[in-house]
């Protein structure tokens, strides 16, 4: 077929010759680069050199109190924090506030994902119902939960019922804003796929939507788990006779160093903890995603 | 319309499909009035340019979209805007990512009511015959495009349903994976004595699986012309080469390409 495409030079020509005399000019490659080849460090040496720095760093601050150039008073030493950490878990209330501390974030963790979650997916039922309700959740999102601390130790007392509550508070927003991303996301023909299968409205719920916002839910989990910790220790901070929160809080109003690094060492090992919980249910819960990946990382 | 004379049963019925949507700026219409009938167990292709109104065209035959007036009718029963009646597969596998191969092939069964272990039970032998046996327990993201495109067909026909449409199923592939495919096709097709539905933009490919051809004019979607494509069957590779096959490719072509505005012809040319 011929088709009429003009050149600079005026004459019809066809498509296939058409490449003009005129071909603008492009600015001249820099030279190439040879890359260089990079060495890994096998496991054992970065670990090494990381346990190198955590023990320089304990050894400066001991020294320096020793020294007198860092003032105990305020920071405290290793050596003095060692000696309350050891007095705190032997004949102090260790144990019953950690308890207390991981009970009410977990409970609120686990509660308000879920409720997010139901949320979220709940939206997928009636697009007119999610357009409502949308700004809602939207504005509850940018509410600083944690001014709302007050509020909830009045309405729920000093117990763990509060701290709970102040969890549910931070994280439910997240999950529900999170299924709702993934319940826009679902690919519009495996609904269609669906019903053209036979399947009805509960089916495309609970067979399409369901697992396809999954991934979505799950990567508010990583976030919740921090969340949830942070809104027990605002209500244990506020007023609480138990927790981590309230050992900090106490530490602080008595002059007490040493116990408020416990109280955060404590605390930063729990929060690790209850983080590598997330991801390994994280991994679990993904697992038909993960192993689809891997093999085609492997297959490609 | 297709084998006019001939005393088959008709299968599927289209009667006078037109749709149009509404915009804010007036109506489109994009399907005009297409009528044909197809006969039991024949396979008919649909070729057309963009924009010949081919997906809206699936989707009303799948029953997922209501045509502003005609009717589809299947086995003589009106099933106009009914899901579920009739399978299709399009270019994208569609496979859900988080189940294996094999919970794959039996998503349509599932949906059916059947239960997981008496779906997969029916489904092993197919999956073992069709070629799939050794991806059962794979997740889809593993198998290669072809190997993808079987475990969608095989859902497709696993659901029990005699009359497919397929659209595009091939376009993604590769050229001698395609060619396996479309030999793979025809297996299923005598063995399971399918009536089916194809949709391409491949003039080769349209002659070289079907019985039937029908053009579709774009914009409008109109029925231009359609006709039975007479090769024998089983046909080889190199059918491709007879002057028969090249007589019906540039009618094919004459057909596709009449009537084209000059729009089209600056469009590729710029």
């Amino acid at each position: 077929m011929k088709m009429s495409a003009t050149t600079q030079s005026g004459g019809p020509v066809t498509a296939a010759d058409a490449k003009s005399e005129a071909t603008p000019a492009l600015p001249k490659r820099r030279a190439g680069v040879v890359l260089k080849a990079r060495r890994d460090w096998p496991p054992l040496a970065i670990h090494s050199a990381q346990l190198v720095i955590l023990a320089a760093i304990l050894a400066f601050w001991e020294f320096g109190v020793r020294a007198g150039f860092i003032n105990a008073f305020f920071w405290s030493s290793p050596s003095d924090i060692a000696r309350v950490a050891r007095i705190f878990v032997t004949e102090g209330t260790a144990l019953q506030d950690t308890w207390f501390t991981f009970r009410a974030t977990v409970i609120g963790f686990v509660a308000g994902s879920l409720l997010g979650a139901a949320i979220g997916l709940s939206l997928w039922w009636s697009k007119n119902a999610a357009r409502i309700v949308e700004p809602f959740i939207v504005v509850f999102n940018a509410i600083p939960k944690m001014a709302l601390g007050p509020l909830i130790i009045l309405i729920f007392g000093i117990g763990i019922s509060s701290k709970i509550a102040l969890a549910i508070a931070l994280t439910f927003v997240i999950t529900a804003l999170a299924a709702y991303s993934g319940v826009k996301s679902v690919d519009e023909d495996l609904v269609k796929l669906t019903y053209s299968l036979g399947g009805r409205r509960w089916d495309v719920f609970r067979k399409i939507i369901l697992p396809s916002s999954m991934p979505w839910i799950i990567s508010s989990l990583r976030i919740n788990i921090g969340l949830a910790l942070a809104g027990v220790l605002v209500g244990e901070f506020i007023s609480s006779q138990f927790g981590l929160g309230k050992v900090i809080m106490y530490a602080g109003a008595t002059y007490d160093m040493a116990l408020i690094w416990v109280g955060i060492t404590i605390l930063s090992v729990l929060s690790m903890a209850l983080y590598g919980v997330v991801v390994w249910m994280e991994r679990q819960l993904l697992k038909g995603f993960h192993s689809a990946e891997t093999s085609r990382d492997s297959t490609r | 319309m297709m084998g006019t004379s001939s005393a088959a049963p008709k299968k599927l019925d289209l009667r006078g499909i037109t749709k149009r949507f509404d915009t804010p700026e007036g109506g489109i219409l994009a399907v005009d009035d297409i009528s044909l009938s197809v006969e039991k167990g024949r396979f008919t292709s649909i070729i057309g340019q963009s924009g010949c109104g081919k997906s809206t065209l699936f989707n009303i035959f799948a029953g997922l979209l209501k045509p502003s007036s005609g009717a589809v009718v299947l086995d003589g029963e009106d099933i106009t805007g009914r899901a579920g009646m009739i399978s299709y597969m399009l270019q994208k596998d569609l496979l859900l990512p988080w189940r294996t191969i094999l919970d794959n092939v039996i998503f349509g069964l599932e949906l059916q009511g059947i239960g997981r272990d008496a779906a997969r039970e029916t489904a092993r032998p197919f999956l073992a015959r069709y070629g799939l046996g050794a991806f059962e327990n794979h997740y889809p993201a593993a198998l290669s495009g072809g190997m993808r495109q079987r475990a969608a067909l095989l859902r497709t026909l696993l659901c029990n349903k005699d009359v497919i449409l397929l659209d595009e199923p091939f376009a993604a592939l590769d050229a001698q994976t395609r060619f396996r495919m479309q030999q793979w096709l025809l297996t299923l097709w005598r063995d399971f004595d399918l009536t089916i539905l194809f949709v391409t933009h491949d003039v080769d490919e349209a002659i070289f699986l079907s019985d039937d051809i029908v053009v579709l004019s774009p914009r409008p979607g109109r029925v231009r012309d359609s006709f039975p494509v007479g090769l024998p069957r089983p046909r080889a590779r190199d059918i491709v080469t007879t002057p028969e096959f090249g007589r019906l490719k540039h009618r094919c072509l004459e057909l596709l390409f009449e009537g084209r505005t000059s729009e089209d012809e600056e469009a590729e040319t710029a």
